[in-house]
C-alpha cells in the first residue's frame, strides 16, 4: 500500500543537500511529522501521544531512580527509603515512576477500546494492531517486574503468585519456573534479573513504538468513520486530511497538558492511592499477606486467571478429556493469556465489512458491554476469591471470551450496517461546516 | 515436591479464602481528623514535637524507626527541632553500635532512629503507610478520595481501640481491640492517657497522644508531605496555565479548518 500522496522533503541549501544525500535523516524527520492525518480525529485518538510521553517519562525517572536504587534483597527496601529521604527529589522521582506505570496502562487501555470501537484493527491496519498487543506484553511484563523491585510484602508475593503460572505448565513447568527465578524460589537472583530486564524492556517497548508508527504510517491514520482518506491526488487527500505538525501536535499537546493537570495531581496529593500499603513492609518470605493482591492494571486478567476453579464444568470436562493434564491451575493460565491472545486475534475474529461502531447499531451495545464486563473484572480481581465474586468472575470472563470468539464473527454477518459517509471530508464538515477556504472560493448566494 | 509447596502455596492463597477477613472483618477505624489531610493539609510542628515526645519516652522501648535519620528532625515540614536539640536529643536517647569502636556510643544526628526487635514489635517507620484505614465501599477504595489513606487513622484507632478484656491462647496473652482485625492483638496497651507531660501544657488524655504519635508516625513515613504537596500545588497550577494557553492556541489554530458553521 502506498503513502498518502503529501509534499515530500526537498533539500534547499548546499549543506541541507550534503546532509541529505548522505543520510536522508532530515527529509525522513519532515515526513513524519507532516504527514497527513485524518482532519476528524476525536479526542479518543490522543492517547497515542500520552502513551509517549508515558515512556519518555518512565524511561526518564526510571534511570535516575536507577543510580540510586541496590538490587539486593538485604538492601532493596532500604534504598527505596534512601530514594525517598535522602535523594534530592527522591521522592518525586519515585512518586512520577510509580504512577507514571498506572497513567501508561490507563492511557494503553483507552487505546486499546478506542481501537476495538472504531475497528482500528481492521484491514489494512493488522500489523500496527499486532505490533501494538506485543507493546501490551512487554508493558505488562515491565510494569510486573517494577513492582517486584521495592522488595516489598507485595512484590514478594506478587512475584510468587506470577511466577508460580509458569510452574503450572504441565511437565515442563517446573524447569521453566525454576529457569525464570534463578532458584526454587523468589530470591536475590530473581530480584537481579527482574532489575536487569526492567531496565531493559522499556528500550525493546520504544523500538516496538517505532515499528508501530511506521506501520500506521504506511497505511495511514483510522479515523471515526472508518472511511479511507481518499489517495487519488495530493489535491484529493489534502480534503481529508491535514498535516500532523502543527495541527495534531498541538491539539494532542492539549490534550496532554489536561491528562498531566490530573496526574500531577494524584502524584502530588495522593501518590500512595494507587498502590497497596503492603508493599511499604518490607518482603518476608514467612509471613503471607492476607490478600495477595496485583496493581490495579492486572486486576481483570488476575480475575480471569482465578475465574476458573476445579468445579467450574469447562475446567472438569479439559481435565478429563487430556486426562488430567489440563488442571484447574493450568487451565486459568491458559484462560489469562487466552483473553489477551484472542484480543490479539481481533482482526481476523471480527467479520464485518463496516471498519467504525459508529455505523453499526448492534455491536455498539455489545462493545459497550465489553467495556462494563472489563471494569467489573477489574473490580473482581480485587475481591475475595469466594461467593458470590467466583460466580460474578465466571460470568464476567465468560463474556469477554464469548465477545471476540462469538458475538464478533456472528455480528459481521446478522447486523446490518447504517450507512457511513463517502468521505471524511463529508463527515468533517457535517460536524463543523465548510472551511472557511473552501466557503471563500464558492461565494455565498 | 517443590511444585506442590511453591505453586500450590501460591494458587491457595491467591485462590482460597482470605485468613483474615474469615477471623473476624475488620475492625472499626475512627475517622481522627489531622492537620495534614487533604490538598492543602500540613503538619503541626508542635503535635509532631509531642508525638516524638511519646514515641521516645514510650513506644521506643518495643518498636524501632530504622529507616529514619535522626537529623531529620530537624528538616523543615518536620518535627523542627533546631540543630543542637537534635544533637542532645540523639545523644540522650539512643546509644548505636559502632563498628570502628567495636562498642556502642551515644547516637549522632547522622545516625538513624535505632531499630528494636527486642519484642518482636515491628518497625514504625512506614507503619503509616503500611496500614489502610478505609477501603470501602465494596472495596472500590474511593472513600480513601474522601478520608485519605486512613494510616494515621489506623494506629489512632488501635491506640485508643482497646476493650480491657484479655484472652490467653497458645501461652501468650492477646488483648481486645476493636480496630484490629481480628479483633485480639498481642500489643499490651501501650498508652492509658496522662503518661507523658507535655512542655506546652498540652492534653495528655488518650484521645489527644494517641493522635499526637500517630501524626508523628505519619511524619516517618512520608517526612516529604509537605514539599511533595507543595510540588503538587506549583505543578498543577502551572500545568493549567500551560494548558489553557494550548487550549486557546488550538483553537486559533483550528478555527480556519473548521469553517464558519461552529463560530
Amino acid at each position: 500500500m502506498s503513502g498518502i500522496p503529501h509534499d515530500h522533503y526537498e533539500p534547499k541549501t548546499r549543506g541541507e543537500k550534503w546532509v541529505e544525500s548522505r543520510l536522508p535523516i532530515i527529509g525522513l524527520m519532515y515526513n513524519t511529522l507532516m504527514i497527513p492525518t485524518p482532519r476528524n480525529l476525536n479526542w479518543w485518538w490522543i492517547f497515542g501521544i500520552v502513551l509517549a510521553f508515558c515512556l519518555v517519562l518512565q524511561i526518564v525517572t526510571g534511570i535516575v531512580l536507577a543510580m540510586h536504587y541496590t538490587p539486593h534483597v538485604d538492601m532493596a527496601f532500604a534504598s527505596i527509603e534512601h530514594i525517598m529521604r535522602n535523594v534530592n527529589g527522591g521522592h518525586m522521582l519515585r512518586y512520577l515512576h510509580a504512577n507514571g506505570a498506572s497513567l501508561f496502562f490507563f492511557a494503553v487501555y483507552i487505546h486499546i477500546f478506542r481501537g476495538l470501537f472504531y475497528g482500528s484493527y481492521k484491514s489494512p491496519r493488522e500489523i500496527t494492531w499486532i505490533i501494538g498487543m506485543l507493546i501490551f506484553l512487554a508493558m505488562m511484563a515491565t510494569g510486573f517486574m517494577g513492582y517486584v523491585l521495592p522488595w516489598g510484602q507485595m512484590s514478594f508475593w506478587g512475584a510468587t503468585v506470577i511466577t508460580g503460572l509458569f510452574g503450572a505448565i504441565p511437565f515442563i513447568g517446573e524447569p521453566i519456573q525454576t529457569w525464570l527465578l534463578g532458584g526454587p524460589a523468589v530470591d536475590n537472583a530473581t530480584l537481579n534479573r527482574f532489575f536487569s530486564l526492567h531496565y531493559l524492556l522499556p528500550f525493546i517497548i520504544a523500538a516496538l513504538v517505532v515499528v508501530h508508527i511506521w506501520a500506521f504510517h504506511t497505511t495511514g491514520n483510522n479515523n471515526p468513520t472508518g472511511v479511507e482518506v481518499r489517495r487519488g491526488s495530493k489535491a484529493e487527500a489534502e480534503k481529508d486530511t491535514l498535516p500532523f505538525w502543527p495541527y495534531f501536535v498541538i491539539k494532542d499537546l492539549f490534550a496532554l497538558g489536561v491528562i498531566m493537570i490530573g496526574f500531577w495531581a494524584i502524584v502530588g496529593f495522593m501518590p500512595n492511592f494507587l498502590g497497596h500499603p503492603d508493599n511499604y513492609m518490607e518482603a518476608n518470605p514467612l509471613v503471607t499477606p492476607a490478600h495477595i493482591v496485583p496493581e490495579w492494571y492486572f486486576l481483570p486478567f488476575y480475575a480471569i486467571l482465578r475465574a476458573f476453579t476445579s468445579e467450574v464444568w469447562v475446567v472438569q470436562f479439559a481435565s478429563f478429556v487430556t486426562g488430567g493434564i489440563i488442571d484447574a491451575k493450568f487451565f486459568g493460565v491458559l484462560a489469562m493469556f487466552g483473553a489477551i491472545i484472542v484480543l490479539a486475534l481481533v482482526p481476523w475474529l471480527d467479520t464485518s465489512s463496516v471498519r467504525s461502531g459508529r455505523y453499526r447499531p448492534m455491536f455498539r451495545w455489545w462493545f459497550y458491554l465489553l467495556i462494563i464486563d472489563f471494569m467489573v473484572l477489574m473490580w473482581l480481581g480485587a475481591m475475595p476469591a469466594e461467593e458470590p465474586y467466583a460466580s460474578y468472575a465466571l460470568i464476567a470472563s465468560a463474556y469477554w471470551f464469548a465477545y471476540f470468539l462469538i458475538i464478533l464473527p456472528i455480528l459481521g454477518v446478522l447486523e446490518k450496517p447504517t450507512q457511513p459517509p463517502a468521505t471524511i471530508e463529508d463527515d468533517f464538515d457535517a460536524h463543523y461546516g465548510e472551511s472557511a477556504a473552501a466557503a471563500d472560493a464558492a461565494p455565498a448566494e | 515436591m517443590f511444585k506442590t509447596l511453591a505453586i500450590g502455596a501460591a494458587f491457595a492463597l491467591a485462590l482460597g479464602p482470605t485468613a483474615s477477613l474469615a477471623a473476624g472483618g475488620e475492625g472499626h477505624i475512627e475517622d481522627f481528623a489531622f492537620s495534614f489531610e487533604g490538598p492543602f493539609g500540613t503538619y503541626d510542628q508542635n503535635q509532631l514535637q509531642r508525638g516524638l515526645q511519646i514515641y521516645t519516652q514510650i513506644c521506643s522501648s518495643c518498636h524501632g524507626l530504622q529507616y529514619v535519620p535522626l537529623r531529620t528532625l530537624g528538616d523543615p515540614g518536620g518535627p523542627g527541632l533546631p540543630e543542637d536539640q537534635v544533637r542532645a536529643y540523639a545523644a540522650e536517647n539512643f546509644s548505636v553500635f559502632d563498628p570502628e569502636l567495636d562498642d556502642d556510643r551515644p547516637a549522632k544526628p547522622t545516625d538513624h532512629f535505632p531499630a528494636n526487635t527486642a519484642a518482636g514489635a515491628p518497625d514504625l517507620s512506614l507503619m503509616a503507610k503500611a496500614r489502610a484505614g478505609f477501603h470501602g465501599p465494596y472495596g472500590l477504595g474511593i472513600n480513601q478520595l474522601v478520608h485519605g489513606m486512613g494510616g494515621a487513622e489506623y494506629i489512632a484507632s488501635i491506640l485508643t481501640g482497646y476493650t480491657g478484656e484479655e484472652k490467653e491462647e497458645a501461652g501468650a496473652v492477646f488483648y481486645e481491640n476493636t480496630a484490629f482485625p481480628g479483633g485480639w492483638i498481642a500489643m499490651a496497651p501501650p498508652l492509658w492517657g496522662e503518661d507523658v507531660d507535655f512542655a506546652d501544657g498540652h492534653s495528655n488524655e488518650l484521645h489527644h497522644e494517641a493522635q499526637d504519635v500517630a501524626a508523628f508516625l505519619m511524619w516517618t513515613a512520608e517526612p516529604k508531605m509537605m514539599a511533595r504537596k507543595q510540588a503538587g500545588f506549583v505543578g498543577v497550577l502551572m500545568l493549567t496555565v500551560l494548558t489553557v494557553l494550548l487550549y486557546l492556541t488550538n483553537k486559533r489554530l483550528w478555527a480556519p479548518v473548521k469553517g464558519r458553521k461552529s463560530v
